[in-house]
């Protein structure tokens, strides 16, 4: 087996305790990141639920031929913002209001008229449902000579917008500082198990092993812990999201990049933590 | 082969340590460095080995100077200047081969010649048949022919020892004192620092050096042989 290889594993070997304690730590300090990551997507799946259901209304005159609107229908369709158009007649818009509000029903019977127009509902694509799109959309529907009317929630897609910004700086803000906080335990952590194999960087230093060469098994050992500790955090992570779907409310769990990209970060924050604690013991040990 | 001009080590808190010592050891020499506790033996081995650098002065071993050589290639003066301690500072928990097997590994021998060539070192030392045990098991003077053996990994010039039979009983010390006379013999210097002069007197073939308090009072080279000595 690789000398590299060996011996970073040896490390596992020969100090199970401190290089268990490490991963653990490691573990922990992910776990908080996994846990905010779990609340994130989920704040980020509820939004995006929302948000598909913005839309814009286009209402059309009474006196609009087939004609028209076909040609309304494919106008809108040509807009790279727009997902899709679906035309609801009169006839469709009463039958709906019926079921909707079946509690006036005596109203409905008494019509000796349809008074509900005919209407174009506008669905945005994902990425297109800002406050700045739909008022475009809804410019562009306004100009349309068979429209007579456009509603799209205004204040509903303005407050939404807010909610967005705050959700996507809080997440920004609070992950940041899970991340730092995690990283300095990691830092830690791989410092201790560095720490219990100090006896072999002095050797290495006595006998004349290159610097370079001293530090690829420990890069390697760090890279390993911290791997292991990102494994123990997805199924810390993984246990929670249990429990709570289980007990409190269904939850999503998160996106198969996000646990690589978890994994890596821990692989990534190790090998970096344990090469840092080389480097301050190559500087003691002369 | 290693000269030391005018050296002088100051510490911070300590104070000085050495103070304008000047020798020269040549190749293949034998040499005693004695003096009291606090002398300065163990400044002047470290500085030879580069662990520390001279305040005043310049050492110079095999080609390097401590004025000239960067902290990234001490690796390169390091494997031409062996090194073993009073206590030894073996790895525990690994055996008497694994020890010089990983000097061989980290000082890139090559794989296949990291057993045998540890196995050759440690029949040099005369602990072939216990390759196999664990260091922590093996007496104080086994445990010495082990560091012995892997300060020898890299083939150096110049075999350094601090007190390496400070810890031993006079047989061992004997048996240390053997094989540090076995590989002079083969053209290594040996720098070996002791306070024990009657260890010292039973080896009157060797150079002597004492220091006291930091300065070089005695060189058994610069006296002639049957006077008493005196300053140098």
């Amino acid at each position: 087996m690789n000398y590299v290889l060996r011996e970073a594993l040896a490390g596992f070997k020969r100090a199970p305790v401190l290089t268990g304690l490490a991963a653990a730590m490691v573990g922990l300090a992910l776990f908080v990141v996994g846990l905010f990551g779990l609340v994130t997507h989920n704040l980020q799946v509820a939004l995006s639920q929302i948000e598909s259901r913005v839309e814009v209304v286009a209402y059309l005159r009474d006196d609009a031929s087939a004609t028209d609107i076909e040609d309304a229908v494919a106008g809108l369709r040509d807009q790279p913002e727009v997902e899709s158009v679906i035309f609801v007649s009169k006839d469709s818009a009463l039958a709906r209001a019926r079921r909707d509000l079946s509690d006036f029903e005596e109203v409905f019977r008494g019509l000796e008229s349809n008074p509900l127009p005919a209407s174009l509902e506008i669905q945005l694509s994902e990425g297109n449902r800002g406050p700045e799109t739909v008022e475009l959309l809804a410019s562009i529907a306004e100009v349309i000579p068979v429209v007579e009317d456009v509603q799209y929630g205004r204040e509903w897609v303005d407050r939404l917008d807010t909610l967005r910004s705050l959700a996507g700086a809080a997440s920004a803000g609070l992950g940041l500082a899970f991340a730092l906080v995690a990283a300095l335990i990691i830092g830690t952590a791989l410092r201790i198990a560095i720490f219990a194999r100090r006896d072999e960087i002095y050797v290495m230093r006595l006998v004349g092993a290159r610097d370079a060469f001293i530090r690829r098994p420990f890069l390697l050992e760090g890279f390993l812990t911290g791997l292991a500790g990102g494994v123990v955090a997805i199924v810390l992570t993984a246990v929670a999201w249990r429990v709570v779907s289980r007990f409190l409310f269904r939850i999503e769990w998160l996106p198969a990049g996000w646990l690589l990209a978890g994994l890596l970060a821990g692989g990534i924050l190790g090998g970096l933590a344990s090469i840092q604690a080389v480097r301050r013991h190559l500087k003691e040990v002369t | 082969m290693i000269k030391l001009e005018k050296v002088s080590k100051e510490y911070a808190r300590r104070g000085p340590a050495l103070r304008d010592v000047s020798f020269h050891v040549r190749k293949g020499e034998f040499v005693f460095l004695t003096g009291h506790s606090g002398s300065g033996k163990s400044t002047t081995l470290r500085l030879i080995h580069l662990a520390e650098r001279p305040t005043a002065g310049e050492v110079r071993v095999s080609g390097f100077s401590s004025d000239m050589v960067k902290e990234g290639e001490i690796w390169k003066l390091r494997r031409r200047v062996g090194m073993v301690f009073q206590d030894f500072r073996l790895l525990r928990g690994r055996t008497a081969l694994e020890n010089v097997g990983f000097a061989l590994e980290v000082t890139d021998a090559r794989r296949e010649e990291v057993v045998p060539r540890a196995q050759r070192l440690l029949s040099q030392v005369g602990l072939a048949a216990k390759s196999a045990a664990l260091v922590h098991e093996l007496s104080g003077g086994e445990q010495q022919r082990v560091a012995i053996a892997r300060a020898l990994v890299t083939d150096p010039v110049v075999l350094l020892a601090d007190e390496p039979t400070g810890n031993l009983d006079d047989r061992a010390t004997r048996g240390i004192m053997e094989l540090f006379w076995d590989i002079n013999a083969l053209g290594m210097a040996v720098i070996m620092a002791t306070h024990d002069l009657d260890l010292v007197k039973s080896y009157p073939r060797a150079r002597t050096l004492e220091l006291d308090q930091g300065r070089l009072v005695y060189d058994s080279a610069t006296v002639p042989a049957g006077s008493d000595g005196g300053e140098v």
